[in-house]
């Protein structure tokens, strides 16, 4: 019990640690990007009305004047009791635009994830068991197709067939145009949700497929394989038995892993589908010099990331005797 | 011993892999030419040969195992009718059981209780199993641990378990003692003898020729992919009673006759010599050792050499 502790106490000053440095290295280069806090803040016009008296009194308001260090403490403070500031273009609290944006994404991100990681599992498994064989070059064909096929360009294409040919799915956008907020139904957010999540989860599965399959080919040529078959296991038994065993512990790895690309692909497909997601804010905050929302994202998504890594970590010390019963490895 | 019935009787195996050369050629890779071993039903024959010489593709064939690019030849007669490989399919595991070199070959992340019953949950199975555990002096809690869980000592004993789960006829140990002291390998040992004891035939693969001596009933002497002897263990009391020269130089190799070596290597299968493979290091090597050397009966043992008599 012990050892868990120092392992669970180990992973969250780690965690503190990546976010302190994350927000330290995005808030210095969006201090030395071209964006002047004051123009974005009143607006160009507004700035140009105005006498030097006016902006060097607004310049001290909002301590732009003030030295990198204290404003990063100032922002950093706030953030840490849950202020992240105000979003300059959605004009409201920058913790209430993410908490919308994300439940929007959740779905798209937690479908894909879903759908890669038990598609990608699957195909991996019996591409491996069956290796050299014609449903083994499939799967490899496939998986190295997607795995080099760019994300924004598959969207474009999935649109075109679903959304312009065949006009069954709507082309963007997360609900119906023109709707009520009260009259959308689940039926119409699924509909909405469905080709950027097919997207994410096409782009998503190659990668966990072709992993999958490497371990499992690696289990195949194992020992413990080769005395299974001695001991007159059939290929079923010997999946059942040992294939499947060994080769969820690499995949779950894989997968809480592949939370950033999905994350990170989600920012291409949620600009392409107009769906309003928080991909599409991160991008929307970047271009109109939204600072706060941009940096808010920034954390939100490094903690995102950071949380399905130490999820993986602390799933494979259940899953795995050698870790859960030695303590070694921690 | 002679009343006994034949329960293995290998004629002439050969294994050789294909393996592909630069460009597009192809080679034949013998790893195995010409192996002769006949295992009778309580009897223990030990197939003695240097490490690296291909042994354990003996215990492979035999099962079934060998990699998709080796290709097997010659006649394996199981119980008087041939080994195909459907009836090696339908066997294995049951009535041929092979007892692995170490617990690498268990599966690390399943408990050896059900790994031992191949993941088979019927009371009868596990019946069977604590039975097993039982004579064994095996603690039933030993089933519910991993394999980085056990001991040295229990090592060997589940291994042994795991040949005992079918109805052995045929136990065929593959290197059962490596790196371990002799104590523990008297113990080991004793294990396999008493498979034999009981009725099993037990075909020991070792590159160690005193461990082979003490618990054995007869030696086939392994050597560059062949069988270049079958001796009874009482022709290894004396060198004179000892065909093949390869043979009487393990012997004159044994602490207690000397200790003393030859000189040269065993040759890689790539740059066999033509004719007898011990030729070159031979000291009886005349003209005739480069032709084709029969494996011939020679005072109630075989040999392949021209010049034994």
């Amino acid at each position: 019990m012990k050892h868990h502790l120092i392992f669970l106490s180990k992973q969250a000053i780690r965690m503190i640690l990546l976010l302190v440095c994350v927000s330290i290295a995005a808030f210095f280069l969006v201090s030395l990007s071209p964006v002047d806090p004051l123009q974005a803040n009143v607006g160009q016009a507004a700035l140009g009305s105005m006498s030097q008296e006016q902006i060097a009194k607004l310049n001290a308001y909002w301590g732009v004047d003030q030295p990198p260090l204290e404003r990063f403490l100032s922002w950093a403070s706030d953030f840490f009791r849950g202020d992240m500031g105000i979003s300059l273009l959605y004009r409201r609290p920058v913790s209430e635009v993410i908490a919308v944006k994300f439940a929007n994404s959740i779905w798209l991100l937690a479908i894909a994830w879903v759908v890669s990681g038990v598609m990608g599992f699957c195909l991996g498994a019996l591409a491996g068991m069956k290796q050299g064989t014609w449903v083994d070059k499939v799967i490899k064909g496939y998986s190295l197709v997607i795995a080099s096929t760019p994300a924004f360009w598959l969207a474009l294409v999935l649109l075109m067939i679903f959304a312009v040919w065949l006009k069954v799915l709507p082309v963007g956008l997360s609900v119906p145009i023109g709707m009520e907020a009260a009259g959308v139904t689940l039926a119409d957010r699924i509909r909405h949700a469905v080709l950027p999540a097919l997207t994410l989860s096409i782009t998503g599965i190659s990668n966990i497929t072709l992993h999958t399959r490497e371990k499992m080919i690696d289990i195949m040529e194992s020992d413990y394989v080769l005395f299974a078959r001695a001991r007159g296991e059939s290929n079923w038994s010997i999946f059942k038995n040992h294939g499947f065993r060994n080769v969820i512990l690499p995949a779950l790895t894989l997968q809480f892993a592949s939370i950033s690309e999905i994350f990170g692909g989600s920012v291409l497909v949620e600009e392409i589908f107009s769906y309003p997601g928080l991909g599409q804010a991160a991008v929307t905050a970047g271009i109109g010099s939204d600072v706060p929302l941009l940096l808010g994202i920034t954390v939100i998504s490094a903690a995102i990331v950071f949380g399905g890594n130490l999820a993986a970590n602390i799933l494979y010390g259940i899953v795995d005797p050698r870790i859960r019963k030695g303590g070694a490895g921690l | 011993m002679d009343k006994k019935k034949v329960i293995l009787e290998i004629k002439n195996l050969s294994i050789s892999f294909q393996q592909y050369d630069k460009g597009f050629g192809r080679t034949e890779l013998d790893v195995i030419r010409d192996l002769n071993v006949t295992v009778h039903e309580g009897e223990m024959v030990a197939v003695v040969g240097s490490s690296g010489s291909g042994k354990s593709l003996l215990a492979h064939g035999i099962l079934g195992i060998l990699p998709y690019n080796g290709v097997i030849g010659g006649t394996i007669l199981y119980d008087g009718g041939e080994l195909t490989r459907k009836r090696k399919e339908q066997l294995r595991g049951n009535e041929i059981v092979l007892v692995p070199q170490s617990v690498a070959f268990l599966d690390p992340l399943m408990k050896i209780g059900p790994q031992i019953r191949k993941g088979k949950k019927d009371p009868e199975s596990k019946e069977k199993l604590n039975r097993i555990f039982e004579s064994y002096h095996l603690k039933q809690e030993v089933q519910e641990l991993y394999p980085f869980e056990l001991s040295g000592g229990m090592n060997r004993r589940v291994l042994v378990s795991t040949a005992m789960m079918g109805n052995p006829r045929l136990v065929i140990a593959d290197e059962p003692t490596p790196g371990l002291h002799m104590k523990m390998v008297r113990r080991v040992m004793s294990h396999f003898r008493e498979l034999a004891d009981r009725g099993a035939g037990v075909l020991l693969i070792t590159h160690d020729l005193e461990q082979a001596l003490e618990v054995a009933d007869r030696v086939a002497v392994f050597y560059a992919g062949t069988t270049v002897e079958d001796a009874d263990v009482s022709d290894f009391a004396r060198e004179e009673t000892l065909r093949h020269p390869y043979s009487r130089a393990l012997w004159r190799a044994l602490p207690q006759n000397g200790f003393q070596f030859i000189g040269g290597t065993q040759p890689y299968v790539k740059d066999l010599p033509e004719g007898c493979p011990f030729g070159p290091r031979c000291e009886q090597f005349c003209e005739a050792c480069r032709g084709e050397i029969p494996y011939r009966e020679l005072r109630g043992g075989k040999v392949r050499c021209l010049c034994a008599e």
